[in-house]
């Protein structure tokens, strides 16, 4: 689906957090948001899946407004793996996946919400943990859970906030390459993070947050020394090989 | 393993949380009917099927019909009624001490009633009419009351209990709808009101005092068929209510931003949800008077059988409780037999230490944080 970022200008209090974003995403796209903390990346996602009310500019999905969007029929499209659980009671991994089934359930599951749960655990291979709690799982097995719980949703579009920030270096490329098939099969899949080298790797577009601003968005390759160093306030050098550009620490 | 196998493990989880509530459904017959038998009246199994094939004496009726049954319906539906509020708290505030007894919903309805008793009179104590359809239990407290006085009193810790519920809610309502802010403001609540029980108890002639007294201990034995119908009739939308709403509170567990992302509305779904649960306890409160511990210690229990799953935690307690709260009353009018005790008070000393016990044997499994 196409998001449409339009003027997006969002305040908790009075003054605004995001400052007027234009940015537009397609079907297919993996975009990531990079940027330092506090520069807006989660206010954005939660923007882009009303958690937050847009009041000043518009949020258009397939060019509807989402806050004319029914919340269920939102939900029934736009997924969302938060940054951080709420921990709570403990929850089974089955129960937590069989969650996402949520905006299509009336009162109860149905067989198919039980079929399909059962089938998505097949799928990210969490069938040997289907029992467990998921707060026992390593870190990697978790967010494999959020992210099979929100395409539970069944959406046309990701929301994920840092989801690679608690994974060793194994599980951040796993969860990144699973999540870029994803868009390759026609999700938007929008990758709140921190690490500009994974997001010139993996992403299809990058998005540069400042001070709630867009400080430059586009391809991969806008990635550059100079960005980045403007973007973090540190000095960094940039490291060839094999075809691929590292941006790194420059401590001379 | 594959899809097959995992949906057939998980039906035997799901069976395993049924057998629970079927156990606690034939617990509930077995004890029904021991309920029924106990008692000074000397009524036995065979009596009871006299009762109900219609070939009982006029007297081994009365007892069973107009005494015992309805004290055990009474006992069920307060049990199920509490527990299912206790349950739904703390599901929906995510709070471990949420409960109509900790968020000072009692507190208001005690504070109703000894304001009825003191500042409307409804406490002066005559001859005529009597507060119990159970002569016995009326004349060993000494307190006779007019009925128009009963429905006063009851009426008064309905209405406070009901303002406490919406004085929590327009809080929570005002500086954002927090969990955090519904506990605290409940209990700031409650102890205001306990605070106005107090200075309502100073106030008080001694008649008055005592009639404040006896309607704090939470006490079946006011139970009639009256009472128990409304209750029941209470009841019904009320399970239907929670039922239907299980799934949403399933959701607002993992928090309520991503509750939202799944179309969930957390402030309505809280604030109808905590309507629901304080109606259901000031029905009970104001029928029976303050039966501690019983909403905060059985979806406790019921969480360690079975897990804090909101679709099998919320029927389960509810059942549970219903048994739960049976039990204490049979155990309490039996115990120092012919003296009946409230079942408040029995509550009361089991439900404190019941409760500490969980709390320390939790503190390895750490349920909330
Ligand atoms: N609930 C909130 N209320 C008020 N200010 C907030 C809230 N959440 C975030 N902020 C502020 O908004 C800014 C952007 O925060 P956030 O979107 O979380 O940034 P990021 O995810 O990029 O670290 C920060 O200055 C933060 O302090
Ligand atoms: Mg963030």
């Amino acid at each position: 689906m196409h998001i449409s970022l339009q003027n997006v200008t969002f305040r908790y209090d009075r003054d605004p957090v995001l400052k007027e974003i234009r940015v537009d995403m397609d079907r297919g796209d993996m975009v990531a948001l990079v940027g330092p903390n506090g520069s807006g990346k989660s206010t954005l996602i939660k923007c882009i899946n009303g958690i937050l009310p847009v009041r000043e500019g518009d949020v258009l999905i397939d060019g509807a407004s989402v806050r004319t969007i029914p919340a269920v029929q939102r939900a029934r499209r736009i997924a969302y793996v938060p940054q951080t659980e709420q921990k709570s009671v403990p929850m089974q991994v089955f129960d937590a996946v069989l969650l996402g089934r949520k905006p299509y359930i009336q009162w109860r599951p149905s067989r198919g919400d039980y079929e399909r749960t059962a089938g998505i655990l097949e799928r990210f291979d969490l069938v040997d943990v289907a029992m467990r709690e998921v707060h026992k799982l390593s870190g990697g097995q978790q967010q494999r859970v959020f992210i099979a719980r929100a395409l539970n949703q069944q959406p046309e579009i990701l929301l994920l906030d840092e989801p690679t920030a608690n994974l060793d270096l194994r599980y951040q490329l796993e969860t990144l390459e699973l999540l870029r098939d994803l868009a390759g099969g026609g999700i938007t899949v929008v990758i709140a993070m921190h690490d500009i080298n994974m997001a010139s790797l993996f992403a299809s577009r990058v998005v540069m947050l400042k001070g709630g601003a867009v400080f430059a968005s586009g391809g991969p390759e806008i990635v550059t020394a100079e960005h980045v160093e403007r973007l973090f306030g540190v000095k960094v050098r940039v490291v060839q090989d094999n075809g691929n550009r590292f941006i790194v620490p420059d401590r001379t | 393993m594959n899809a097959q196998s995992v949906l057939a493990k998980y039906s035997r989880h799901i069976r395993n949380r049924l057998l629970f509530i079927a156990l606690v459904m034939i617990g509930i017959v077995v004890v029904g009917m021991v309920a029924i038998v106990s008692g000074a009246a000397g009524i036995g199994y065979r009596d009871v099927i006299a009762v109900f094939s219609g070939s009982a004496d006029a007297a081994t009726n009365q007892i069973v019909m107009q005494i015992r049954m309805p004290r055990v319906l009474a006992a069920l539906l307060a049990g199920f009624a509490l527990s299912v509020s206790g349950a739904v708290m703390q599901s929906i505030l995510r709070n471990p001490l949420a409960s109509p007894f900790t968020l000072g919903i009692s507190g208001a309805a005690a504070f109703g009633a000894a304001f009825a008793i003191v500042v409307l009179g409804a406490g002066s104590m005559v001859d005529a009419g009597s507060l119990y359809q159970d002569a016995a239990a009326s004349t060993r407290n000494g307190l006779l009351m007019r009925l128009g006085d009963r429905y006063l009193i009851m009426g008064s810790a309905f209405v406070f209990s009901l303002a406490s519920t919406f004085f929590i809610l327009a809080i929570a309502r005002y500086r954002g709808v927090t969990p955090e802010v519904m506990v605290l403001s409940g209990i700031a609540i409650g102890s205001l009101f306990s605070a106005g029980v107090s200075a309502m108890q100073f106030l008080a002639t001694e008649a008055e005092l005592a009639a404040i007294v006896f309607w704090m201990f939470g006490d079946l034995g006011r139970a009639s068929w009256q009472e128990v119908s409304v209750l029941a009739l209470v009841m019904v939308p009320v399970w239907l209510f929670f039922t239907v709403m299980s799934w949403n509170y399933k959701a607002l567990q993992s928090g309520d931003e991503y509750a939202q992302s799944l179309g969930v509305n957390p402030f309505r779904i809280r604030l109808f949800g905590m309507l629901v649960a304080s109606l259901a306890t000031a029905v009970v409160v104001s029928f029976y008077g303050i039966i501690a511990f019983v909403g905060l210690v059985v979806p406790h229990i019921v969480r360690r059988f079975i897990g804090g799953d909101e679709t099998f935690l919320i029927p389960a307690a509810a059942l549970f409780g219903a048994l739960f709260l049976l039990l204490s009353d049979t155990v309490a009018r039996t115990l120092f037999s012919p003296v009946i005790l409230p079942v408040g008070i029995l509550t009361s000393f089991i439900g404190a230490p019941l409760f500490l016990f969980l709390l320390l044997r939790g503190l390895g499994k750490s349920y909330w944080n």
